[in-house]
């Protein structure tokens, strides 16, 4: 009862963020924050786990691939399809959980326990609208980051593959170019979408109706994190079946 | 002028509110007094509309706030300026741009009238080298300065302050106790102040509403306090030995 009670507020608390903004509300210089903090600020750590899980697949692919029947542009045909089809767009979102996440719901739960959120709403400002809706604008550019870790994991991939003598570069060139299907990036960034909308949205909520103090900002960053994560799982199983079955 | 008839609130199971009527004057510093835990803050975000009352209503010059639209509600908030207790400013803007913010939200003034008025706000508080420092770079009697400064930058009808002395240490509080009655004074607005500091209680509470256990206890003036039997006051303002010196000695004098 708790839940559907919680999934009610939530859907309550949407219709609030896009309703009318502040009249005076400087939304290009808020949402170029919002881009800074959300997008720009996890460029680095995408890039570098991107990157790197790239190779581990390629890797893993080339040392399973033990019989000598097998080509080797393979390697380069699942590193592709393993990062396009769920790595990136997928785990990458659960990695952003945690990190836009966690951001969300503290620096909100933060202005709640400070009465800064009060503030707001004693002035006269929809802080709803304030607070969430440049958020969820600045994460549509996350289809962005999700391009870049994409590009990132198949290079990874390519390094991995060339530099520990599994594949040749041509092989791996032409595995990541054989049965290409374009829908699937199409399908990609979809789900990136959805994510990046429900990455904004439930650590916002959490943080805005949070109540208590200092330890309850930590507990309820903890608990977005589940949820975005449970919510990203459950949303990427059923766009999958939707789209691609 | 801000009347309250019969406000109750209740949470969960719990009334914090039992049926409260005061009225607050235009032009005074009034005092909303009582022990912790007695419902004053929940009474004044009941004004301020923070909180939905379960019963009564709260009128500001006639216009009963609940009877209002979402407009007319958002367009008397812009009316009200708040301090908060732990002064509520935003962390990630500066002086300069908390000061600014309901400028920017509400007003229609151009850069350099907005930058006039903070300037001249930031003045009135003794405040005006600390434009570009950050919150966190502020004393606790800097922030509740700054706060003030925000909450009257719209030149507000009605000031409310939920306990603006607390963390401060005595000489600070008189200081923030002045500033308000300076302001409630140069601006000819309604004031209400949640607070038991006793200093405050008997410097500046021209009206004081006394509140036990989410009633009514008492109401009247700090000069009026030291002749009251009235033994729910009696108990909260004398239970120090220094504020029953400090009415035996009013009292004798009176005689």
């Amino acid at each position: 009862m708790k839940h559907i009670t919680k999934i009610g507020a939530y859907f309550i608390m949407l219709r609030k963020v896009f309703s009318r903004p502040p009249r005076g509300c400087d939304f290009k210089e808020v949402l170029m924050k919002e881009v800074d903090d959300l997008i720009l600020g996890s460029l680095g750590i995408v890039s570098f786990i991107s990157f790197f899980v790239g190779g581990v697949v390629s890797i893993q692919t080339a040392l399973n691939l033990t019989n000598p029947l097998l080509p080797k542009f393979l390697i380069g045909f699942a590193t592709r399809q393993s990062i396009i089809l769920e790595f990136s767009p997928t785990f990458i979102s659960i990695i952003m959980a945690g990190r836009v996440g966690s951001f969300i719901t503290s620096s909100i739960g933060t202005m709640r326990v400070t009465e800064q959120i009060d503030a707001l709403e004693v002035m006269g400002v929809n802080s709803l609208n304030y607070l969430i809706f440049p958020k969820i604008i600045a994460m549509m550019l996350y289809p962005f980051i999700i391009a870049i870790s994409m590009f990132l994991g198949i290079i990874g991939g390519w390094v991995a593959a060339v530099m520990g003598g599994f594949a040749t570069s041509s092989d791996y060139t032409q595995g990541i170019q054989v049965e290409f299907i374009q829908f699937h990036v199409i399908y990609a960034f979809i789900k990136t979408l959805v994510f990046a909308f429900v990455l904004a949205t439930i650590p916002a909520f959490h943080g805005y109706y949070m109540q208590g103090g200092a330890l309850e900002v930590g507990k309820a960053s903890t608990t977005s994190f589940v949820w975005t994560s449970v919510v990203i799982i459950v949303l990427n199983y059923i766009i999958t079946q939707l789209l691609l079955s | 002028m801000i009347t309250v008839t019969n406000l109750h609130k209740t949470f969960d199971s719990v009334e914090v509110l039992k049926g409260i009527s005061t009225c607050f004057d235009k032009g005074k510093t009034n005092l909303v007094i009582g022990q912790s835990g007695s419902g004053k803050t929940v009474f004044l975000k009941c004004m301020i509309g923070l909180f939905k009352p379960d019963e009564g209503e709260i009128s500001f010059e006639g216009h009963v706030y609940k009877n209002l639209d979402y407009d007319e509600q958002r367009e008397l908030r812009t009316q009200i300026g708040m301090v908060f207790q732990g002064s509520a400013l935003f962390d990630s803007m500066s002086v300069e741009e908390n000061v600014k913010f309901p400028l920017k939200m509400f007003s229609s003034m151009n850069i350099t009238q907005m930058k006039e008025r903070v300037d001249m706000v930031l003045e009135r508080v003794n405040l005006k080298d600390s434009h570009k420092k950050l919150p966190s770079e502020l004393s606790g009697g800097m922030k509740k300065r700054v706060a003030i400064a925000r909450a009257i930058v719209l030149n507000p009808k009605y000031l409310f302050c939920d306990e603006p002395n607390s963390g401060l240490d005595p000489q600070t509080s008189i200081l923030i106790d002045n500033l308000i009655q300076e302001i409630t004074r140069e601006f000819d607005i309604t004031t209400v102040i949640n607070s038991h500091d006793m200093n405050s209680v008997m410097e500046i509470g021209e009206k004081i509403v006394f509140l036990k256990d989410g009633l009514k206890a008492w109401e009247g003036s700090n000069k009026e306090i030291f002749n009251t039997d009235n033994k729910a006051i009696v108990d909260f303002v004398y239970s120090s030995n220094l504020m029953k010196n400090v009415r035996e000695v009013y009292r004798h004098q009176q005689i």
